[in-house]
């Protein structure tokens, strides 16, 4: 099924309930915290006698440790404890296990690998102190030449950065590949078109608002361990703690507090975390550590910087037979790229897209550089950003090639809607899809004939504007426990809800929100299936100790996962409260029909119980049905049997100076499908935020740096994140085409926007710079890159 | 140690403070007034956007000593006897707000705006919040929100 409609930005707001029982726009519970200062986030947290922890970091991008003085620090009077590399090697704790089955460096002991390296810390009273200290540490290093270029990292005689691992002679890191190559050959053999383009998705950052940092408390009576931090996977994260300190599972708590945005950047392990926790072990008293912006940009998980060469293969009448890639990834000096084990590009295999192809073939390399860890994160799902930029960009590419409208060249490739379940060259298997209906309803938003005539004009009058399209079928909802996994845990989520005598209700996730509403829209997926009102349904997460065993948020799967296992948890809820209905109505359960909210005897409306008449007699005196216990709860642990796959349809139209080459991003249409939508006043402030994200890594931001590895970008004066000045209002449209295996139809949308939004603003610029025979030209397109790209000189951001 | 006297969201409180004291610090740490928070290390953010003296200040660049005899109001003074002020409100019903990180940074700097300009165009809130960032909310449901509070019709 599917229903188009227009929702366009300049509707009136707050437009139909306030209060639905159930799916609908519904203000949120979190709002009422969050406007008064009374949120709680992890540098809120004061604990009596609580001291503070800073981190030394290396000023080299690759050097030996010779030798590491900290005298002078420990003499410090408000200083109570100094550690090193060195100390924690002591205690087998120098290394952890990363989320890729790498190895890091919690603290250095050999030598430096990145600028912004962990090589000490200092535990003291107040936070100024604990700065004050880092400046008395002398360390000795001795500078080895650092491995910047991903290009030159596998050349012969370049420096081996991980001589740790055993056996390691170069900087290899991992070889992948998917799809058929002699497939893909043949159907480019017998091509009338090809074209090929070397794409660069350059390094960024997720930069969320709130920093990372933790509160570690280890009480040495009981021996238990509390860390309040700043992760999205508070149980994955006990769990890898319990495997590396040797802490027993029940004797660790992890708590997920309020959290500033995460974008990913909060998946991770960061030394920090275990540097609060040894603090903690070695004081007995809590520790806290927050780190400062620079901190956050040089150290913590980037996202991208994937170097690609795609091909794409069509005939002359613009069938597109097939689209091939060689990739070049810089995954920095550890791989700590968060992805299932089984994917160490992550989903990257998605990169045909939303089309129809015969073949297509996938080889990348990832090496190491003497640069920070990271990958994934920053809305990426498991790599999708990149796959879905090469391929609206290849398909923008040959569309220039073949002088053909870009729509049209979409237009007559999407797999079709009766395709669906629809197996990919690459072996996914999507779930449901109507495309050619969403890209219309954006074209129509966008106005999208008259824009080409608009552009016509301007361009006859020597004014430069730019309309880019772009279309993407996302995967998210890891996923299938059979091919899923984080370092040995399934992915599938728990979900425990239970019915007070009164018929409040509280349900608990093993998701963890970082601002995307799940305490709002779990309530409302819960009052959808049983009748209670979401203001009487409280949500928990985030806390290890009171909430279900899941793998957290990320890579969009709150709602394919957590979201399918509140409604099944919800429905089992349900199914006891129908046969205690039965008994209070004295009929058969068979004759009861479920009202939202009440069971009624068929045929008889007034002979009805409430959900809330249910939840007291299943708490109260009276007997209970033969074999039904007493109250009203369950739990679940939900294994997804496949993915969801959302797709969405962008427009953007740009704007260029032509004389300072400054881009403007004018319009942006923003169709998305997700299937069901549980609240779209939510959907839509999430779309409206990755959109953002799109400008932001499109136009402005990059992690750059020179050719000693100094970090370029590090601080908010050089990382450069969009204001209210930068982005447009946007336009957002929706169809729905649900999910046909998810317990309500609903998919994830969170980074679609983020996904979705680069190509079509990259598009856009080229689209604009036609009349200086620009094909390519790559992010981020500020004023001076786009100068050069004008001048013929388009070069990579590296 | 400097002795410096400063009335916070309505409280008189008499201290000694390091001359190096960041407000922000003297806010969070000291007082317990944890709901204006730090985002940056550079002065960019704006999540840490207090009124001191009828101005809006990042709390980040200014020293406590700086606001001794001062009067300071944080988003945890604009609530009085439960009743949300205007902008509280819209921030609520027009959803400009997500994770809540930048949102009490954001209160202040539009109530700085409404004060001088009460009745503001989009353009001119646009400007108003330049000084501070946001990652989720793509500022148009700001925006929207502020206009709300200002009694305007959206113009656009």
């Amino acid at each position: 099924m599917t229903t188009v409609s227009p929702n366009g930005h300049r509707t009136a707001f707050v437009d139909n309930d306030q209060k639905p029982c159930g799916h609908g726009r519904m203000l949120r519970k979190e709002d009422p915290r969050f406007v008064r200062g009374k949120g709680r986030y992890v540098d809120d947290l004061q604990l009596p006698g609580m001291l503070h922890l800073a981190v030394l970091r290396s000023p080299l991008a690759h050097a030996r440790v010779l030798s590491v003085d900290t005298s002078l620090a420990e003499a410090h009077p408000k200083v109570r404890l100094v550690v090193t590399g060195a100390m924690l090697a002591e205690k087998g704790l120098a290394w952890m296990p990363t989320l890729s089955g790498d190895v890091q460096a919690v603290l250095a002991t050999d030598k430096v690998r990145f600028q912004g390296q962990e090589v000490a810390f200092v535990v003291a009273e107040d936070r100024y102190a604990a700065r004050d200290a880092l400046e008395l540490i002398d360390v000795e290093y001795e500078a080895l030449d650092p491995v910047i270029d991903v290009r030159t990292a596998l050349s012969p005689d370049t420096p081996v950065i991980r001589d740790d691992l055993e056996g390691k002679a170069d900087n290899h890191c991992f070889d992948w590949e998917t799809g058929d190559a002699a497939e893909a050959e043949a159907a480019f053999a017998r091509a009338d078109v090809v074209v090929g383009e070397d794409i660069v998705y350059p390094r960024v950052h997720p930069a969320p608002m709130e920093t990372c940092g933790a509160v570690a408390d280890y009480d040495p009576v009981d021996g238990k361990l509390t860390l309040w931090s700043t992760t999205q996977a508070p149980h994955a994260h006990r769990t890898l703690y319990a495997l590396v300190a040797g802490l027993p599972e029940h004797k660790i708590r992890v708590v997920s507090p309020d959290i500033g945005g995460g974008f990913g950047n909060k998946v991770p392990i960061y030394p920090g975390y275990v540097c609060a926790i040894v603090g903690s072990l070695f004081t007995g008293k809590p520790v806290k550590w927050m780190e400062d912006r620079s901190e956050n940009l040089i150290s913590t998980g980037f996202a991208r910087d994937y170097v690609m060469r795609g091909e794409i293969a069509a005939t002359r009448d613009g069938k597109i037979l097939a689209l091939r890639t060689q990739v070049l990834a810089d995954h920095g000096a550890f791989n700590g790229t968060a992805a299932p084990v089984k994917y160490p590009a992550g989903f990257f295999g998605v990169f045909t897209g939303s089309y129809d192809l015969e073949a297509a073939y996938c080889k990348m390399t990832a090496v190491y550089t003497n640069k920070a860890p990271g990958g994934v994160a920053y809305a990426c799902s498991f790599r999708i950003t990149e796959a879905v930029y090469l391929v609206e960009r290849m398909v923008d590419c040959l569309a220039y090639e073949l002088g053909m409208d870009p729509i049209e060249l979409r237009m007559r490739n999407f797999i079709r809607p009766e395709q669906f379940p629809y197996r990919t060259r690459t072996g996914w298997v999507y779930d449901s899809g109507n495309y050619a209906p969403t890209m219309e309803l954006a074209r129509q938003m966008a106005g999208y004939e008259e824009l080409r005539a608009e552009q016509a004009a301007k361009r006859a009058r020597g004014e430069l504007m730019g309309i880019g399209v772009s279309f993407f079928t996302e995967a998210v909802g890891a996923g299938p426990r059979k091919d899923m996994d984080i370092l040995g845990l399934g992915m599938a989520d728990g979900c425990e809800l239970r019915v007070h005598p009164t018929g409040k209700a509280v349900v608990r996730l093993s998701v963890q929100s970082q601002g995307q509403g799940h305490e709002t829209t779990f309530a409302q997926i819960v009052a959808e299936e049983l009748g209670i009102p979401p203001q009487d349904i409280e949500v928990v997460h985030g806390d290890t100790d009171r909430t279900p065993f899941g793998l957290g948020t990320y890579g969009s799967r709150s709602t394919p996962v957590s979201g399918a296992a509140a409604a099944l948890v919800a429905r089992k809820v349900r199914d006891k409260a129908k046969l205690i209905a039965s008994s209070m109505l004295e009929v058969s359960a068979a004759d009861l029909e479920w009202a939202k909210g009440s069971f009624q005897v068929a045929g008889d409306p007034k002979a009805s119980v409430t959900i809330q008449d249910i939840a007291m007699r299943a708490h109260g005196a009276g007997d209970l049905p033969d074999g039904v216990e007493g109250g009203l709860e369950a739990q679940i642990c939900y294994n997804p049997e496949n993915l969801t796959y959302p797709h969405g349809a962008y427009i953007c139209v740009v704007d260029i100076d032509p004389g300072t080459a400054k881009v403007t991003v004018r319009r942006f249409v923003a169709v998305d499908d997700c299937g069901t939508r549980i609240n779209p006043m939510i959907i839509e402030g999430q779309v409206h935020g990755g959109l953002t994200d799109g400008v932001g890594m499109a136009l402005m931001e990059m992690i750059a740096f020179d050719e000693d590895g100094n970090c370029l970008s590090g601080s908010l004066m050089d990382y450069l994140i969009p204001t209210s000045l930068e982005v447009p209002d946007w336009e957002t449209g929706f169809t729905v085409t649900p999910s046909p295996h998810h317990p309500i139809g609903a998919k994830g949308v969170g980074e679609s926007a983020t996904v979705g939004s680069p190509p079509a603003i990259v598009n856009a610029v080229v689209d604009a710079l036609r009349p200086f025979g620009v094909r390519h030209a790559d992010m981020p397109l500020t004023p001076s890159r786009v100068w050069e790209a004008m001048q013929g000189r388009p070069t990579p951001p590296i | 140690m400097t002795r410096i006297s400063v009335k916070v969201d309505g409280t008189n409180y008499q201290d000694e403070v390091e001359p190096r004291l960041l407000l922000i610090h003297y806010l969070r740490d000291r007082l317990g007034l944890t709901g204006t928070p730090v985002g940056c290390d550079t002065s960019n953010c704006g999540a840490c956007t207090v009124d001191l003296d009828g101005a809006s200040v990042k709390g980040c660049s200014v020293l406590a000593v700086q606001a001794d005899g001062s009067e300071v109001t944080t988003v945890q003074g604009l609530t009085s006897n439960g009743e949300w002020t205007g902008l509280q409100q819209a921030f609520h019903e027009r959803h400009a707000l997500q994770c809540g990180y930048c949102t009490p940074g954001m209160l202040m700097a539009a109530r700085d705006l409404l004060r001088d300009n009460p009745h503001p165009t989009s353009d001119e809130v646009r400007h108003a919040l330049e000084g501070n960032l946001c990652r989720c909310t793509g500022y148009q449901n700001i925006v929207r929100a502020v206009l709300d509070a200002s009694e305007q019709e959206v113009r656009t």
